[in-house]
């Protein structure tokens, strides 16, 4: 029996082995097509009008989209370099750049004369590599503001105008810690700020939690650390000194998770990756603000019965706001079976016309001031106000906007931080072990 | 293991050929049945070499090599071994692993035996077979998922509960003492009706006149699962138990679809450890010491439990 037992579970094995391994079948490309990968679902539809007018310009050329679920997508991404299967041109971020360009697997876009000038700013020169060579045609933008339930605001007795004029500092949080604690209710009904808060059995809580945040923060605490003046690394692009050992950076990680210990901001433990981020929290009435990027606008735009405006990052010492401002670009692979249909398609994607199309769905800020433009229009027209996110790429005199870090060993780097600032996020580990992993970091950086 | 399977077809056309036609002449016989012999032999000889002996070859490699998969493999010794020995967070992903395994198994086995015993004693019923077999018929990463949003601290059924209740919320999958035997338990849950049926199907094997007799004799039920059914449910049990404990230090798909490995690696088990490393850190080499490292483990678990339980043995007849 035992022999029989294993023979057929070695048979079943080598079956589903082999199912496994069967092809997904989606590559097939050919010369008068070119495959097109993204993950945003909700801009789905402005890419399909964009390779309408596309596919009108260049009879018998067709452009077929797949949209993948953000972490499928790259594990797909990854799987197709390695099999072949990858698509023409795909959605590249900022974080995934630097591996790609190391892998070589990107196909250099020189040759597209891309001019910094007709993007906003600093958008086009993210995307050269070391090599000095472009891998990537400029395409969004996104900032971070922080979103708040208006209903709960105004039980609290806050004002936009408020809400809009905080101002933060590491000592004592300042006027936003006030403010998060006010929005902040125990199940007693008592407020952050009033006598007697029961910390421990918090209904609502004023800040929601979007985790950790790895080695960017980039919706978690980088808008206070860029605030405060401290930067990633010593340098803006392909840095090699990433400076998490800083004691400015330190202090504003230590206030920041401090609120969780006050109460005002969820606990890590609130937080799930899966099935609880911040955007959960505050449409489940959990949470009365959150800090989230110019992509969920829709999503939290879509709550049902809650309300939710959106306001300026606070002050911070340095006497200026910031906000993270990230942008995607399109690539092409250097494996596409079909190149001169991809650089045709990635021209496209990067001119005006397909911007102005795709920021009329109001679902994303195009590159292209025009499309910005168009996207703010289409906002307006949901009558959603959006400043929030845009007057910080206007104003550069208020406001200081930041690229996400770019370096080499970005996924290194975030498999050290993510278990750091989860450690002391979670299990109150004191802040100056991030020397340590920072000194880890930085030994990679070096090899 | 695989070595095995692959001998009976080998030997039982020999025989079956000698029973139908025992009057061929013997040089016709011995040429029909090497051929035939080969048929049989050849898929699970070409699964064999396909899917186990190259890919355990050139893993092993690989783990000698610095490899991204995309540009060729560089050769670096003993390095990525020195690094493995030195990295904590190796050791922590081991140690993880094994608590995962002792809580895993420890309460699958018994909470399986329990039910087998149950089953075997006291119904007949198919249905009620059916029944504790459902939970197997669901894949990992569903049943992950539905756990996940079960357990959710803020929003998940089971905390609302446990909150009217009048207790505290517990963070099943969020905090790093809950995590790891929460995900232990949720695979306790998908796997111990199969396990219940494995030892079932071994409960069938023992002669029901040795319960009669003990019975007649006096014995009460406790006595006779302790003097009867364990000690002739041994060699079934052992191999049950290699299988599991195999299978166990092989969890991936729950972690990744509930926790990730968090938080702050209390749940990165080995295998989501490799993974990590292999395709999102694109360090294929280390990825493939750790791996080796892990055979290894297992081997020596196997070996030693074989020799444990003898399981290569009955105590039967």
């Amino acid at each position: 029996m035992r022999l029989r037992t294993l023979t057929a579970l070695a048979g079943a094995l080598t079956l589903s082995l082999v199912a496994g391994c069967a092809k997904g079948g989606s590559s097939g490309a050919s010369a008068n097509t070119v495959t097109y990968w993204l993950w945003d679902a909700n801009q789905l539809p402005a890419y399909q009008a964009c390779a309408k007018g596309f596919e009108k310009e260049n009879p018998g050329l067709k452009v077929r989209i797949t949209q993948l679920g953000w972490s499928d997508y790259w594990t797909k991404l990854t799987a197709g370099f390695i099999a072949g299967t990858q698509p023409d041109v795909f959605t590249d971020h900022i974080q995934k750049f630097g591996q790609f360009a190391d892998l070589k697997v990107l196909e250099p876009l020189d040759d597209l004369d891309i001019q910094e000038s007709a993007y906003q700013p600093g958008l086009a020169a993210n995307w050269i590599g070391q090599d000095g060579h472009r891998y990537g045609a400029p395409k969004d933008w996104d900032t971070v503001a922080l979103f708040y339930n208006d209903k709960m605001a105004k039980a609290a007795g806050l004002t936009a105008e408020q809400l809009n004029s905080l101002s933060w500092n590491p000592e004592d949080g300042g006027t936003f810690e006030k403010a998060i604690a006010r929005l902040t209710v125990d199940r007693n009904g008592k407020r952050g700020d009033e006598p007697g808060f029961d910390k421990n059995h918090v209904k609502v809580y004023g800040l929601a939690s979007n985790g950790g945040g790895y080695g960017d923060g980039q919706t978690q605490w980088s808008m206070f650390t860029a605030s405060a003046g401290w930067n990633y690394t010593e340098k803006a692009r392909w840095g090699t000194k990433y400076q998490y050992g800083s004691k400015t950076f330190q202090s504003v990680i230590k206030w920041y998770f401090g609120l969780a210990k006050k109460g005002y901001l969820a606990p890590f433990s609130d937080y799930n990756v899966q099935s609880n981020q911040a955007n959960t929290q505050v449409a489940a009435g959990k949470a009365a603000a959150a800090f989230d990027g110019a992509w969920m606008i829709s999503t939290y735009a879509g709550f049902k019965g809650r309300d939710i405006k959106s306001a300026l990052t606070p002050v911070g010492p340095t006497g200026k706001r910031a906000t993270m401002m990230n942008g995607l670009a399109d690539s092409i692979t250097k494996a596409s079976k079909n190149k001169a249909g991809a650089r045709k398609w990635v021209e496209y994607l990067a001119s005006d016309k397909c911007q102005t199309v795709v920021g009329e769905y109001g679902v994303v800020f195009p590159a292209t001031p025009a499309g910005t433009e168009a996207a703010i229009a289409a906002y307006k027209k949901k009558d959603l106000d959006v400043s929030a996110f845009t007057d910080p790429v206007a104003d550069k005199k208020a406001f200081r906007t930041f690229s996400y870090p770019i370096t080499n060993y970005a996924a290194d780097v975030t498999a050290l931080m993510q278990p750091e600032m989860e450690a002391i996020y979670g299990n109150g580990k004191p802040v100056s072990s991030l020397d340590e992993t920072n000194d880890q970091i930085n030994l990679i950086l070096d090899q | 293991m695989t070595v095995a399977s692959s001998s009976p077809p080998s030997r039982l056309p020999l025989s079956d050929a000698g029973a139908v036609a025992p009057a061929k002449k013997a040089r016709a016989r011995t040429r029909g049945d090497g051929a035939l012999a080969a048929v049989f032999i050849a898929p699970a000889m070409l699964g064999f070499l396909v899917f186990l002996l190259w890919p355990t070859v050139r893993g092993i490699y690989l783990s000698f090599t610095r490899f991204n998969l995309l540009t060729p493999a560089e050769w670096v010794g003993l390095d990525n071994y020195v690094r493995m020995v030195n990295d904590p967070i190796f050791w922590g992903s081991l140690t993880v692993t094994v608590e995962y395994v002792v809580i895993n198994i420890g309460v699958q086995t018994v909470a399986a035996l329990a039910i087998a015993v149950l089953l075997q004693r006291l119904t007949q019923s198919a249905l009620l077979r059916g029944i504790v077999l459902t939970p197997y018929l669901m894949s990992n990463v569903v049943a992950g998922l539905v756990w996940l949003w079960i357990l959710d601290t803020q929003l998940g059924i089971g905390n609302e509960i446990i909150s009217a209740l009048g207790f505290d919320r517990i963070p099943f999958l969020a905090d790093d003492t809950w995590a790891i035997p929460t995900i232990a338990l949720i695979n306790v849950w998908r796997h111990v009706g199969y396990t219940a049926l494995l030892l079932f199907a071994g409960l069938q094997a023992i002669p029901n006149d040795m319960y009669e007799a003990a019975k007649v004799d006096g014995a009460s039920e406790w006595r006779m699962f302790w003097r009867i059914t364990m000690p002739l449910l041994r060699p079934v049990l052992a191999v049950v138990l290699i299988m599991t404990v195999i299978g166990s230090f092989q969890v991936f798909d729950t972690v990744a679809v509930t926790t990730a490995g968090g938080p702050a690696n209390a749940t990165n088990v080995l295998q989501y450890y490799i993974y990590g490393s292999a395709f999102g850190r694109f360090q294929f080499g280390y990825a493939s010491a750790m791996s080796v490292a892990l055979l290894v483990v297992l081997s020596a678990i196997t070996v030693l439990q074989y020799r444990l339980t003898r399981a290569g043995q009955t105590d039967l007849g």
